[in-house]
């Protein structure tokens, strides 16, 4: 029975405090101070603000979140403070007992600039002792960033307390905060809250540091100096990192959506527009699966992109084999009209499920193993991004495995290199042909699970990829799979490092401009073919 | 010889489709002015327009079909030079709003009012008058195309690479329009024009005028395709398109044909662009969306590469089926009759409808005795089709 023990042990820790500190407090000063509120004086709030903030009274945190919010109602003729709940009832605020409605006379109490800032510092300190750890922690980081003199002395009393590390950092880079702003700390308390800082390393550390003012002594402007100088180069090395990363899991999304359209061009030489819409079809088996199991086994939802994945390559490969054996295979050695009546089947597919499935986004959830974020110094990394970039080089591993070590990856390269004299071995081209296109659209829905986690599952889902997956195998070249690995996470990483610089999308043009020039230099790539088969 | 009535025959079907599209030139705007209304023979002011429109696409589907039908360059980005000559008429349109625009500013576009900008950018200036302007319609759309070309087939860019490459430029610049930075309007584009040469863009005679000026144009865009691929220059294009490589060995220098008529056809989409825009009242960033250039490819398809009046009648087919569809209870089966249609022509009809029935006339002449051997000018009007795959 969790729930009943906390409720027990949190009883128990109030009727400490109530103990504590509440006993003085009803004989008057909290009601003094409460009925301060309805002065409507700036001063008057800001001293009630203290007051409640210190009283240690259990009512003080609803009332300084109501000031907060504005829902804190003063009266003016009657001098009497109430707090309406968000859920419309309202109490009085002196004495915590439920009242039936507010007088209309009252009016919320009023705040400014300078006020908002102690209601935060109160509200921080109020929260620091808190039973939960991120509401100690988020306090912590709010006294931080208010750094108000006022919580030097509760985050003193929680420092003694706290045991956790984590929060006990945080406590004590608040300590330095308010000491560094202090005007009566002596210099070697600011010393030291300097390098406490400093280690800190973050942005809010870097704004810190910078906002000391110039009254403070020489030594202690020149640390922070020097401090603000090594947060800002940690901040540019982790910035890159940050953009690295992001540049990782972009280029991962972009060879996931790549890899089957370079299996069939390189292969096959055929440009396959309706590429982007196998990526939809597997990102709407992802829907249907997740749809099924809701419905029926709520329990497996943990394990639906695990369902999902072969059920995605089974259908979009079947799919992609009906369209080689339907279409493709009349046009072979005609690429522009295959081009043209793959663009026209694309437009098809995604009509079909427009129909199918209507116009709109349909919601795809994260199973609870990808959804959340840790900390990696000063970066976040979502789980799902690190999911999909190990998957991505997961899928890439096997199917260089299947092309080096299989029958089939044989006879596709076999194919690849010399169509006519593969044929004269005795290879089934057309069995080659329909099964590579097979594989390469069975990979795109591969895709579209994985995609399903990130982006919006809608008819227009494939449409979005199919420039930038044609653009990461122009570039990579058609000679072999790690031209796509390469172009990928070049283009990811590029376009991550421009966007800061130019703007997402100044920067997704860059990137396509360069491509265009770089066809210039390298018509075929940056991984060509070599050989005779260059020029067929 | 054969090679005379070769010429005769395409002449003959030239001269039908010449004096339909001046006939429609003359008989439509004057029968829209001079008829009263709700006469039988009357032709309503929004058909004017409405034709108008197919008429521009028209052009632009000749200048599609001179690079892909007689040169093999199947640009999947000929939308952006189509929008770009929009564009250049657009703002031509947008200064002669002068203080008539919402917030009567004289000299700004009320774009740039709503963004605060205090003065014209550099690259507004002249567009006030017209000559400037028409100018900038032939220049902008073929400079692009002249860079653009001049680094592609330099460096032997050729076949879906290139069709790639085209297609990732019109998409740049359609992310590149979108932007409100940009100063082309944003996503809103160009709109709410006022007047041309002083003349009421809304106005019915304008109208009429516009749908004369854009079969003119249409007519004159014919015979500077004609004229090309009628010349000698015209017969080295279709020797590229068959077999690039050799005519390279023969010693001809393909790029320089190629950029020769790539920038040709850029400067012919642009004026189709231009007459465009006036008659449909908006220019916006969405007409560089690849799909647009893709679709207009497929009109030539349709109406058969390699004929140019195939082109042109293609575009006026597929455009008048998808406005009949797309009005009625048909509306969501459009997308798969259009994408049937891609699938169909390629694979049941790769010579077009006008290529198709050429074919049919010069087999049946070919059954009556007096015609000798007109197989060997089939190469001439059909694509080579590659056949290194088995």
């Amino acid at each position: 029975m969790p729930t009943k023990l906390s409720a027990r042990l949190s009883s128990f820790v109030l009727s400490l405090f109530l103990i504590a500190f509440a006993l003085p407090a009803f004989a008057g000063p909290f009601e003094d101070a409460v009925a301060k509120f309805a002065n409507d004086d700036f001063s008057d709030t800001d001293e009630a603000i203290g007051a409640v903030a210190s009283s240690g009274n259990k009512l003080a945190f609803p009332i300084i979140s109501a000031l907060q919010d504005g829902r804190l109602m003063a009266d003016p003729d009657s001098k009497k403070v109430y707090v309406t709940g968000t859920d419309g009832k309202s109490i009085d605020a002196a004495t915590g007992e439920a009242v039936a409605s507010v007088p209309d006379s009252a009016s919320a109490v009023r705040l400014n600039n300078r006020l908002r800032r102690s209601v935060d510092a109160a509200l921080g300190s109020l929260t620091l002792q808190s039973p939960d750890l991120g509401a100690r922690l988020q306090a912590a980081q709010s006294v931080f960033k208010s750094h108000e003199e006022t919580a030097l002395e509760p985050v003193e009393s929680a420092l003694a307390k706290e045991t956790n590390r984590s929060v006990k950092t945080a406590l004590g880079e608040a300590r330095a905060a308010i000491l560094l702003f202090k005007s009566d700390a002596t210099e070697v308390q600011k010393l030291e809250a300097v390098a406490t800082i400093r280690a800190r390393g973050d942005q809010d550390a870097l704004a810190l540091l910078s906002d000391i003012g110039t009254d403070q002594p020489a030594s202690v402007a020149k640390a922070a100096t020097s401090a603000i100088g090594s947060i800002q180069n940690s901040l540019a090395v982790w910035s890159t990192v940050q953009n690295a990363w992001y540049g990782l899991s972009l280029g991962s999304v972009l060879l996931l959506a790549a890899i089957g359209l370079a299996i069939t061009f390189g292969v096959m030489g055929v440009i396959n527009m309706a590429h982007g819409e196998m990526v939809m079809i597997g990102a709407y088996t992802t829907f249907v699966v997740q749809e099924v199991i809701r419905t029926r086994y709520p329990a497996l939802f943990d394990y639906s992109l695990l369902i999902a994945v072969p059920l995605a390559f089974l259908v979009a490969g079947a799919i992609g084999v009906l369209i080689e054996r339907s279409i493709i295979r009349f046009l072979y050695g005609r690429p522009l009209e295959t081009l043209l009546a793959t663009w026209g089947l694309s437009l098809v597919l995604q009509q079909a499920v427009r129909t199918m499935f209507g116009p709109t986004n349909r919601e795809v959830g994260n199973p609870s193993w990808m959804s959340g974020a840790f900390e990696l110094g000063q970066i976040t990394i979502t789980y799902n991004r690190l999911w999909i970039l190990c998957f991505t080089l997961a899928v890439f591993a096997v199917l260089l495995a299947m092309l080096r070590y299989t029958s089939l990856g044989l006879e596709m390269r076999a194919v690849t290199q010399n169509r006519r004299m593969a044929a004269s071995m005795g290879i089934a081209t057309s069995r080659v042909d329909a099964l590579t296109f097979g594989l390469g659209s069975g990979i795109a829905g591969i895709a579209g699970v994985a995609l399903s986690q990130i982006d919006n599952v809608s008819p227009n889902l494939g449409q979005s990829y199919i420039i930038d997956s044609f653009m990461v195998v122009v570039f990579g070249g058609v000679g072999n799979l790690w031209g796509t690995l390469v172009g990928a996470f070049t283009l990811g990483i590029a376009n991550k490092f421009l966007e800061p610089v130019a703007g997402a999308v100044l920067g997704k043009i860059a990137i396509l401009v360069l491509i265009i020039l770089f066809i210039q230099k390298r018509p075929r790539g940056l991984f060509a073919l070599k050989g005779r088969a260059v020029e067929a | 010889m054969t090679p005379h009535m070769l010429t005769r025959s395409l002449d003959r079907g030239a001269a039908i489709f010449l004096t339909i599209v001046a006939a429609c030139g003359i008989l439509i705007p004057l029968s829209n002015l001079l008829l009263p209304e709700g006469s039988a023979l009357q032709v309503p002011t929004y058909l004017v327009a409405l034709w108008g429109k197919y008429v521009c696409y028209a052009i632009l589907a000749l200048s599609i079909d001179l690079i892909w039908g007689y040169c093999g360059i199947l640009s999947l980005g000929h939308g952006a030079f189509f929008a770009l000559g929009g564009y250049a008429m657009g703002m031509y349109l947008m200064r002669q709003i002068g203080t008539r625009g919402v917030y009567g500013n004289p000299v700004l576009p009320d774009f740039m009012v709503f963004l605060n900008w205090q003065k014209l950018p550099w690259y507004w200036y002249g567009f006030d008058m017209f000559w400037f302007a028409a100018l900038m319609v032939l220049i902008v759309p073929g400079l692009l195309a002249f860079c653009f070309g001049w680094l592609a087939f330099r460096s032997r860019v050729t076949g879906v690479y290139l069709s790639i490459i085209t297609q990732a430029m019109t998409y740049a610049l359609l992310l590149a329009f979108f932007r409100n930075d940009f100063g082309f309007g944003g996503n809103n584009g160009l709109t709410d024009f006022k007047d041309i040469l002083g003349f009421n863009v809304q106005a019915e005679g304008t109208r009429a005028a516009l749908f004369a000026l854009s079969c003119l144009a249409l007519i004159a865009s014919f015979l500077i395709c004609r004229s090309v691929v009628s010349s000698k220059l015209g017969k080295v294009l279709i020797a590229i398109r068959d077999a690039e490589s050799r005519s390279r060995f023969l010693g001809y220098r393909v790029e320089s044909y190629k950029l020769f008529v790539f920038t040709l056809s850029a400067c012919m989409a642009g004026v189709a662009g231009a007459l465009y825009v006036p008659q449909v009242g908006i220019i916006n960033p969405s007409e560089f969306a690849p799909g647009n250039s893709i679709e207009a490819v497929i009109w030539v398809a349709v109406g058969g590469r390699g004929t140019l009046v195939g082109a042109a009648l293609g575009a006026i087919v597929v455009n008048y089926a998808k406005t009949f569809f797309t009005s009625g209870v048909l509306a969501p089966y459009w997308l798969f009759m259009l994408g049937a249609l891609f699938i169909l022509v390629t694979l049941l009809l790769p010579k077009g409808i006008v290529g198709t029935f050429n074919a049919w006339r010069e087999a049946s002449r070919e059954r009556r005795p007096a015609a000798a051997s007109a197989a060997a000018e089939d190469g001439v009007n059909e694509p080579k089709m590659a056949e290194e795959r088995s």
